[in-house]
């Protein structure tokens, strides 16, 4: 019993990585039963690592990526379980698989359960401690509602069997209904061919662990089964072998690596001083740093604002190997110009654009390469000028997938012109036409009568007004500002030249005004894994207010805007706005009792720029995949990373 | 006395054209005028308590409607009518005990007695029960059975009447007006000094490399962290800036010039921060019966975010911001709507406030205060020393009598 589940174990993290990786692995043969697969187990809120495990191996047996090879390609897996971990959260996840065969995922669980009991009889490879299952799942489904990191903890590595077991029955019930005897004398084979897996990896877990020690307390059942299998190993106990195999392959080899390559690539933190020291020398944009600094804020950059511009423009033309357009778009950046979400990574992959357009490959240097490490170059470039959005950090992710999979074959000529095309179609389809989408979605959310709110200006819940009003929907609109940028009086001008009536307030008459409000609408710079709403500082404030109301938040953001990061608060990551413009109050010389403290080591301005709204304060969240609950977030970045890799 | 009255007329004025800010500025200005009333009040030989209460009452009316708002100057009448009443009974109980002593009741008093329909009770129940006005009632007054109900309206209506018929008058009328300013010398005294009183207990609760959250410009809130300063305790300050009045700006030149680590955070950014913060302090406008407290605008939310990330609130409050009412909408009732050119540029503007053009109408709303309900405070801190919101009404029966509070 032991020893047939065993090889499961081990093959698991491969199998969960070809599911993940159906349209890269031209080899798999049956690409679509692992997708099929590999989506409901995550539906059915058993965790992902364990989900995928066995009926590939035994029953399907078709793709086995060799061990070398499932650390050279594995970026992905831990984030599909990311993914598929919170999924199993959100049943209204299943929407957005794309399989149809697969009807109901959150049901699965009793009907695999049912045909579980006629089919192990039959397939020997898969019968094994059948009471556990209930449990285990349950466990699972605890366990899974825990963020990525929590799969490598202990309970998940009890769980195998049964879940194991639970998927294995849900696949045979529904791919080999016709023919259980065969079954038998093909997973038997797979199985022998898994637990030569299993050794392998074994032996390259232990080489792999021995080095390292990691961390948490997954570490010492790691390194401990690790030493229960270096001995073993030898001897043709398979099962311990194969079992501690599989736990330290799960935990401590891929993991770890996988970690490392797949968890959000970490920002910059300017507190760490050999980096800045690095990254300075490096810097085309040479800007003061601010000396009075908030504490909290050091591993953010605060630079004096202003100082750099004229210096800037005079190196125009010494700048060389910057693109114009980059170079355009960059200042518009840093003077301010350009701001709002949408329009500044439209401006971004506009200048890329150009920068496509005029390229020219260097002799003895390949396009995909060299065109790669431009873009790098410009981008860290915009980067000085401006903190990047994580929406930027998408398109640029974007932009570069499209230049890598450039075919070799291409000419120059073609392939240019293939990837203008895509960053034509990038900014159509999911910038301009997803806002079209949103528009048509929350437009049915407005009623006649109704009163929003809307904070700060953001262009999606413009749209969205203007084009209810252009419906002849009687509704009225709170505008509610904040210091120091006040977008919203541009808002409220254009509303107002529209004919829609407005009321106009700070942010700090919030809870005066909630009391007649009937839904809040709001935008999101980005919306994180977690449900977090990352947006302009002060949409938690209101989100908050409303929900204490009990009026209904909605959020509008589009799906290119979403990211796989999580964040809990607005402190790690963050951007800081000019802190003069604190001191400052436009427009009112009789507010001046902090004009000669600006230098004071005891005064400092905080101007932050973002923060994160906790996802309890949101009701839904609108996007160009239609309208979900925040906790069906992973479902669409994992989606959408999908289609990313599809296209 | 036209002095008088031009003065009530000055202040109402004042009041009116909203030129006294803070309550405490207002409290001291009104106590101040109510003493001159009552030292200029010429007292009859009959009743004079009643008659100060009803002077006092007729100017607070007037002091009142000019600014229903501003509820310190109802508490402060109040708490001035509360002192009358209470100089009043203690002399009605000495004299009382006095009468017992002489036994000297002659005819006119007690057919006075019985014609408000009472026996003639014994100075000393007279005195339990006056006691029990004041206080909560004693276990002695509860073992002997007194009738509190007969004799408290006794005392109240008629003390005063009994007692002006006894011996000596001028030097009782005296006296009583004589007492009655003396305690309204010990209100000034008090209001003035909350500051120090509450600033005193700072040190119980900041401790070393606090992070404090505070909005608003509060007096209290400024000595109360400089007495925290004071005693080597170093900490931070975050403070809100208050838009569109920017009182935090005023507050954090104060902070800094007295040494303080302020950092200025826009209002926007109080959820964002008060993860990071360990406290919020902040200053009342007003403290409701009921424990609510009504504060600068932008409190609530601070409150709710304190709430949700499990910080104390803490409210200073002196004790002349007490006030005796139950609040009904206070976000509304209690507020004010002071004038959009804070918020908006007229100029900038002035197209978009036309409303025949067809384009759509614009209003502004700029309120001075938030109504923070009681579940959210975590504590207050007065003169007197820290309260839970739920105690509040306790307080209220300490420094106000129940007659006044329908003015």
């Amino acid at each position: 019993m032991e020893s047939r589940r065993n090889p499961r174990a081990v093959v698991d993290p491969k199998v969960r990585q070809v599911g993940f990786f159906t349209s890269s692995q031209p080899d798999s043969s049956s690409t679509q039963q692992q997708q099929q697969q590999t989506d409901p187990i995550p539906a059915s809120a058993s965790s992902p690592p364990v989900s995928t495990i066995s009926p590939s191996g035994n029953s399907l047996s078709p793709v086995m990526i060799p061990p070398p090879r499932l650390n050279s390609s594995d970026t992905f897996p831990l984030r599909g379980a990311a993914a598929g971990a919170s999924s199993a959260v959100s049943p209204s996840s299943f929407s957005y698989s794309n399989r149809r065969d697969f009807p109901d995922g959150s049901t699965t669980a009793s009907p695999g359960r049912h045909s579980r009991g006629s089919f192990v009889k039959s397939s020997a490879p898969v019968a094994s401690s059948l009471p556990g299952i209930g449990m285990d799942s349950m466990a699972a489904a605890k366990s899974s509602s825990v963020p990525a990191s929590g799969l490598t903890t202990v309970s998940v590595v009890t769980m195998p069997p049964g879940l194991a077991e639970k998927a294995s029955g849900m696949e045979v019930q529904s791919d080999q209904k016709k023919n259980p005897k065969s079954l038998k004398e093909k997973t038997t084979k797979a199985e022998r061919r898994a637990i030569q897996e299993a050794q392998r990896a074994a032996k390259a877990a232990a080489k792999a662990d021995g080095g390292k020690v990691p961390p948490g307390t997954s570490a010492s059942v790691a390194s401990t089964s690790v030493k229960v299998a270096k001995p073993a190993k030898p001897s043709t106990q398979k099962n311990e072998v194969s079992v501690a195999a599989g736990v330290t392959e799960k935990k401590g080899g891929p993991s770890e690596k996988d970690r490392k390559k797949d968890a959000p690539h970490p920002r910059m933190q300017y507190d760490d001083e050999s980096r800045v020291v690095k990254a300075k020398r490096r810097a085309v944009v040479k800007q003061t740093e601010a000396k009075n600094r908030v504490e909290l804020f050091r591993h953010l950059p605060q630079y004096e604002h202003g100082t750099q511009l004229p210096d800037l423009e005079t190196k125009f033309f010494q700048l060389d190997p910057m693109h114009p357009a980059v170079y355009k778009v960059g200042l518009q950046y840093l003077s301010g110009d350009i701001s709002g979400g949408n329009a500044r990574c439209i401006a971004m992959l506009q200048a890329f654009q150009e920068v496509v357009k005029d390229y020219s490959t260097p002799p003895e240097k390949n396009l995909n390469r060299d065109m790669t490490a431009k873009i790098s170059s410009y981008v860290s470039f915009l980067i000085e000028c401006r903190p990047l959005s994580i929406s930027m950090g998408n398109a640029i992710r974007f932009v570069k997938n499209r230049i890598a999979k450039l075919p070799i074959t291409l000419s120059e000529s073609e392939a240019k012109a293939a990837l203008q095309s895509d960053i034509e179609r990038f900014i159509n389809d999911k910038i301009i036409g997803a806002d079209m989408v949103i528009v048509k979605h929350a437009v049915t959310k407005i009623r006649d009568g109704d009163v929003l709110l809307t904070y700060g200006s953001p262009t999606a819940v413009e749209m969205i007004l203007l084009h209810a009003h252009e419906l002849k929907k009687k509704f009225r609109v709170l505008v509610v500002d904040s210091r120091p940028k006040l977008e919203g009086q541009l808002l409220l001008r254009r509303l107002i030249k529209r004919g829609i009536s407005c009321t106009y307030t700070h942010i700090n008459a919030i809870s005066y005004i909630m009391h007649e409000v009937t839904k809040v609408f709001l935008g999101a710079s980005s919306v994180l894994s977690n449900g977090t709403v990352y947006s302009r500082v002060g949409t938690a404030c209101v989100a908050m207010v409303a929900s204490a109301f009990r009026v209904p938040v909605l959020v509008c953001c589009e799906a290119y805007k979403f990211h796989e990061r999580v964040q809990l608060d607005s402190i790690c990551s963050n951007e800081l706005g000019d802190p003069n413009a604190i001191s400052k109050v436009h427009g009112r010389e009789d507010i001046n009792y902090l004009d000669g403290l600006t230098n004071n080591a005891n005064l400092q301005f905080l101007n932050l720029m973002y923060d994160a709204t906790p996802s309890d304060y949101i009701s839904m969240i609108i996007t160009d995949y239609g309208m979900v609950p925040p906790t069906s977030v992973p479902v669409i970045v994992r989606e959408y990373q999908k289609e990313h890799l599809l296209v | 006395m036209p002095d008088v009255q031009s003065m009530v007329a000055e202040f109402v004025n004042k009041l009116r054209k909203r030129k006294i800010e803070g309550s405490q500025a207002t409290a001291k200005c009104t106590v101040e005028l109510l003493r001159s009333v009552i030292s200029h009040q010429r007292v009859p030989h009959a009743n004079q308590a009643a008659a100060l209460i009803d002077a006092v009452k007729a100017v607070g009316q007037q002091l009142v409607a000019a600014n229903p708002v501003e509820l310190a100057v109802g508490n402060v009448v109040r708490r001035v009518l509360h002192i009358i009443r209470e100089e009043d009974l203690s002399l009605t109980t000495a004299a009382m005990a006095g009468l017992d002593l002489l036994d000297a009741s002659d005819d006119d008093d007690i057919d006075n007695c019985k014609g408000i329909g009472y026996p003639a009770m014994s100075a000393a129940v007279v005195a339990a029960a006056a006691r029990s006005t004041l206080r909560p009632p004693s276990l002695q007054t509860l073992l002997e059975g007194t009738p509190e109900s007969a004799t408290v309206p006794y005392t109240s209506s008629s003390g005063a009447d009994s007692e002006s018929k006894t011996a000596d008058k001028s030097s009782l009328t005296r006296k009583l007006k004589h007492d009655v300013i003396e305690g309204v010398n010990q209100l000034i005294h008090e209001i003035s000094g909350c500051h120090e009183q509450i600033a005193e207990q700072a040190i119980e609760h900041i401790h070393q490399n606090e992070v404090i959250l505070t909005l608003g410009s509060s007096r209290t809130v400024l000595e109360f962290l400089c007495a925290a300063k004071e005693k080597k305790r170093s900490f931070r300050v975050f403070v809100a800036e208050g838009a569109p009045r920017y009182q935090g700006h005023l507050l954090a030149k104060e902070l800094v010039a007295r040494g303080l680590q302020t950092t200025v955070i826009t209002d926007s950014a109080v959820f964002a921060m008060i993860s990071r913060v360990n406290m919020v302090i902040i200053g009342a406008h007003a403290v409701m019966a009921n424990g609510g407290v009504i504060g600068p605008v932008g409190v609530n939310m601070a409150a709710l975010a304190a709430k949700k990330h499990a910080v104390p609130f803490v409210v200073l409050a002196g004790s002349h911001k007490l006030c005796p009412l139950y609040p009904h909408n206070p976000e509304v009732l209690l507020n004010e709507l002071r004038s959009p050119s804070e918020l908006l540029d007229f100029g900038e503007f002035s197209d978009c406030l036309d409303f025949g053009a067809g384009s759509g109408s614009l209003q502004v709303v700029n309120p001075t205060f938030d109504y923070v309900p009681p579940n959210l405070v975590s504590l207050f801190i007065t003169d007197t020393g820290g309260h839970n919101p739920s105690y509040m009404y306790r307080l209220i029966a300490d420094y106000y009598s129940a007659d006044d509070l329908v003015m």
